[in-house]
């Protein structure tokens, strides 16, 4: 009973928080986006106070649902491990798990280093092990392109039959770092979780570690009745999160995610869902001393562990996949082909130059995030704001402090005015709601203009697309000589009036480089 | 319309009785049978060239992806059919032009027809040289130019003569100081007759776009005795008829350019029958009308049949990319059965109806391409004009189909243009207008269409 409901509701969940990540028409978002919300980290983040003490009444009354429900990544190696099982043959099939210590040191210090990432505003390293993130990072750059590319089959057909209800959609990586980090926290969780179900809940993640310590004093919890036990081991055994000691007759409720299978695996009656007054005793097992040397898996699982810890701190890396990064970006710019300016014969496409980002001295962070800061602080880089972004605004940013955590750039499209998607999905705070009329006072960053890429100087063309699509009329078009009116007219910005959408950058003929662009600003303002 | 049309309308009509709505033709005016041997042929009045009255404008080959993805090719395995089967049918007058399909028609028309007797078709082809005026040239370096061009073309079509040789588009940009320079300030033209006398040219003409002084002007040298033209290629239909003025006020009315020449006994050649399919392409209700009218005759039969009604009408041009074109066409010229005073009054009628529709004159004819902002024009101004037919051009959110077609004008825009073609890029600079030779302001109605997405992607309609 306790198994079915759990997997009633983890289902809906783990659906749901999914679809947000792949659906780029925003349907969803208004309907789940409290999903999101419901995530522990995020909402620490966004001192969701509300959130924070249902999610720990949640546990201390029930123990960790929440893994086994709520969080996607708990379901997403539930879905992992099923499926390593399915895969055994017979004879390990027997015995999937086996029960092993807590690894209480590891869990605490990783708790510890992660507090003290938050509090240092160290954003980058807290995304790294968090878990709805981590799980977001795979969502948007795996599961999301594989839906898309569905989207574009179906587009196909429905355009051939000239049907306008399906569309199609860019696929593209939006950060190659990101993306690394995505494959390799997913080859991690995947090893972790086919092999041994719940290593990384109990071992690395924070927030498993925190609501670990209260469903220790859970009202409801599994117990065990010695009477009805035979020592059979198919508790233990069927133990994803390998915390039943059958021998000793005892569960370490700081691990155990209330999954039920256990319950349904043991033939005798002699497990129960039930009641209890938390005690001490229950809540913190004696030690027992096991002949057998601990299993090996949790010799394996530490490995890999190491390696993801590794990959965190080693500056070395990150240069590593920035280099690539900036490696990739220059091959882009190598391919560039010269326009087709002579025209003699008739027809034909003018080759199109793709937009490379300008240096920009101060990052753009979306409306709605009030400052650098305040993004930094807050954000989980689960990338639901860069998954939801309809016009290629938003991507993972590749520095170090910010790694991960979402800025705009204009090479894709700009921040459209009719747009507050990202503000409407951020469940940790980091972009606050608002709404379209707010939207268009909010100064993200102001444009600033290049005058020997702008065209009327360069080609000598008549040109004014930036202030034609400004759309705070920031942009005004004067005579570049000013004792000759009628000479061709070159750009200039009213900083005050500037909202930092980036509709000139984007729109803005000269490429690679838009020969106006948009700098950022620290703190957002309202004009 | 006017008397002089009447008589001319009258004349060709004595010749064939009037067709009556219910009845059945039985020359082929069906959608099965392509009818062969029953081509009508008119006769240039100076050579005695016998003209089909369907010809070949050679401007819409069918292309092919190139191989390395970057651009189009011709199809020359369809461009050979498609001659052959025009050949087979009748078709003996072809027209190309250095600049057309991005310069590679020439080339394509010359290896199809060389397959065939050289007497057994006329070609017609152009001095472009439009292309190199403006950019202050000295008139003799100007003059060399075209002549590489005039003896590319014999090349590039594998001839020794030339049936047709047109002053390409003249009347375009500035009018009168770019016809100067292009063929009167360099001796181009004296160039031109020259070879005409040496026999290099069989016929010289011109095709003409625009401004009605340039038109003009040509036809009092020709009245003068200056130069003499042998036939003059001009934009017909019914549409173009009396109502070009309401499409731009700057064009001149088919009826006015067909009465002059008619008056002189100048054979002219038709383009643009159809509007680049325009008129083929219409509204449904439209279709609706014509087909009521005679149900088993295509809407663009009416527009060929308008054009081979005038007896002046030497050869109506159409670019016929696909096979189902070309049939259709011989179905409706071979031979012209021309319409009835009744006829033609119901197609003015139709064509009042049309004007009223807001779409753009865009034919199609890539004179304004490649766009250096790398723009699709012809492709955004084709997408507005199918809204514009279909109805899927809302005017404010409160119109009863709004949703719907705001979807399908967007999704249909993005399918239709790629993002970076779109209107949002255009920059104004304005390089493409002085080429059409519709004389559509573009940047304008870029902007105008661009606005309009925005509004919809806004919602503030």
């Amino acid at each position: 009973m306790v198994r079915k409901i759990r997997l009633t509701l983890a289902t809906i969940f783990f659906v749901c928080i999914t679809l947000m990540f792949l659906d780029f028409t925003g349907v969803t978002h208004a309907w789940f986006s409290w999903m999101a919300k419901l995530q522990f980290l995020p909402a620490v983040l966004a001192i969701n106070v509300g959130v924070i003490v249902l999610l720990i009444v949640l546990t201390l009354l029930f123990g960790r649902i929440y893994c086994s429900v709520i969080c996607p990544m708990g379901v997403f190696q539930d879905i992992i491990a099923w499926f390593g099982k399915k895969t055994r043959t017979k004879k390990e099939r027997k015995i999937p798990y086996t029960y092993s210590k807590a690894k209480s040191v590891l869990r605490y210090s990783v708790l510890g280093v992660f507090v003290l990432a938050l509090i240092a505003g160290v954003g980058s390293f807290v995304a790294l092990l968090a878990p709805y993130s981590s799980y977001g990072r795979i969502a948007s750059n795996f599961f999301q392109p594989v839906y898309r590319w569905g989207n574009n089959i179906l587009a196909s057909f429905a355009e051939k039959y000239d049907s306008y209800a399906i569309y199609d959609v860019d696929v593209w990586i939006k950060s190659l770092p990101t993306f690394i980090i995505a494959l390799v926290t997913l080859v991690i969780i995947f090893i972790l979780a086919w092999r041994n179900g719940r290593t990384y809940c109990n071992t690395i993640c924070p927030v498993g570690t925190v609501l670990g310590f209260f469903a220790r004093f859970s009202f409801f919890h599994v117990t065990f009745d010695a009477e009805k036990c035979k020592n059979c081991s198919m508790c233990s055994r069927n133990c994803k999160a390998s915390c039943i000691d059958y021998k000793t007759h005892t569960v370490d409720y700081s691990r155990c995610v209330t999954c039920g299978n256990c319950l349904e695996q043991c033939k005798f009656g002699a497990l129960s869902y039930k009641f209890g007054t938390p005690s001490l005793a229950t809540a913190f097992p004696k030690p027992v001393v096991i002949e057998k040397p601990a299993p090996k898996a949790t010799a394996k699982a530490e490995a890999p562990k190491a390696e993801e810890k590794a990959e965190v701190k080693d500056p070395g890396l990150r240069t590593f996949l920035t280099t690539i990064a900036v490696g990739a970006a220059a091959a882009a710019k190598a391919q560039v082909i010269p326009e087709a300016t002579d025209k003699k014969v008739d027809g034909g496409l003018a080759e199109i130059e793709d937009k490379v980002a300008p240096q920009r001295a101060t990052k753009i962070v979306p409306p709605g995030a009030i400052s650098l800061r305040n993004m930094k602080n807050h954000c989980t880089a689960c990338q639901l704001c860069v998954s939801a972004c309809p016009n290629g605004v938003l991507r993972p940013s590749t520095d170090l402090l910010t790694f991960m955590q979402p800025e705009a750039s204009y090479e894709v499209g700009y921040c459209r005015p009719e747009c507050v998607r990202c503000s409407e999905v951020c469940p940790a705070g980091a972009i606050k709601l608002i709404d379209v009329a707010e939207k268009s006072s909010i100064q993200i960053g102001h444009a600033v203009w290049t005058a020997e890429l702008c065209v009327p100087l360069k080609d000598g063309q008549e040109c004014g697309n930036c202030a034609r699509h400004c759309p705070t009329g920031a942009i005004t078009m004067v005579a570049h000589d000013p004792s000759d009116p009628k000479s061709l007219k070159i750009p200039v910005v009213n900083e005050e009036l500037c909202i930092g959408c980036g509709a000139c950058e984007n729109l803005c003929p000269s490429r690679p480089i838009s020969a106006i662009h948009v700098e950022g600003h620290e703190v957002h303002r309202t004009i | 319309m006017g008397a002089g049309a009447t008589v001319a309308a009258g004349a060709a009509v004595a010749s064939c009785a009037p067709k009556k709505n219910a009845e059945y033709d039985p020359a082929g005016h069906h959608t099965t049978e392509v009818p062969k041997g029953t081509m009508t042929y008119r006769t240039n009045p100076t050579t005695g060239d016998k003209v089909s009255l369907l010809g070949y404008g050679c401007m819409r080959w069918p292309t092919l992806p190139k191989p390395d993805e970057n651009g189009n090719i011709i199809d020359q395995e369809r461009v050979n059919e498609l001659i052959d089967y025009a050949m087979e049918h009748g078709v003996n007058y072809y027209d190309t032009a250095p600049v057309y399909v991005q310069g590679q028609s020439e080339r394509a028309t010359g290896i199809a027809l060389k397959r065939h007797p050289r007497e057994s078709f006329y070609v017609a082809t152009k001095m472009s040289n439009q292309r190199f005026a403006g950019q202050g040239l000295s008139p003799q370096e100007l003059l060399k130019r075209s002549q590489e061009m005039y003896y590319n073309s014999f090349k590039e079509l594998q001839i020794d003569y030339i049936d047709y040789y047109l002053l390409h588009s003249i009347g375009g940009g500035s009018g009168i100081p770019l016809l100067m320079e292009r063929f009167f300030d360099n001796g181009m033209l004296d160039f031109l007759v020259k070879e005409k006398e040496a026999g290099r040219i069989r016929n010289l003409g011109w095709s003409f776009h625009g401004d009605v002084a340039v038109f003009d002007y040509m036809l009092q040298l020709h009245d003068e005795g200056k130069y003499k033209w042998d036939f003059v290629q001009i934009q017909m239909n019914y549409l173009d008829w009396t109502h070009a003025k309401e499409t731009n006020p700057r064009n001149v009315n088919a009826e006015y350019l067909y009465g002059e020449l008619a008056k002189r006994n100048i054979p002219c050649t038709i383009m643009e029958p159809l509007l680049g399919g325009r008129l083929s392409n219409v509204p449904n209700h439209i279709v609706a009308r014509l087909k009521q009218q005679e149900p088993e005759n295509s809407v663009a039969s009416w527009a060929f049949r308008f054009c081979g009604t005038y007896p002046m009408v030497l050869s109506v041009l159409s670019g016929m990319t696909y096979m189902e074109h070309l049939q259709d066409n011989i179905r409706s010229l071979a031979p012209v059965v021309p319409l009835s005073e009744a006829d033609l009054a119901y197609l003015e009628d139709t064509a009042s109806l049309m004007v009223t529709y807001p779409t753009i004159p865009c034919n199609s004819c890539q004179y304004c391409m490649p766009c250096p902002y790398g723009l699709d024009i012809p492709g955004i101004l084709v997408h507005y004009n199918k809204c514009v037919n279909e109805g899927n051009i809302p005017e404010s959110m409160q119109d009863p189909n709004y949703k719907k077609a705001r979807q399908a004008f967007l999704v249909g825009y993005d399918r239709a243009v790629p993002k970076l073609r779109q209107a949002s890029h255009c920059t104004s600079c304005n390089q493409c207008s002085p080429e059409c030779p519709q004389r559509i302001n573009i940047p304008e109605q870029m902007q105008k269409i661009d606005a309009y997405v925005e509004k919809l992607k806004q919602g503030t309609l």
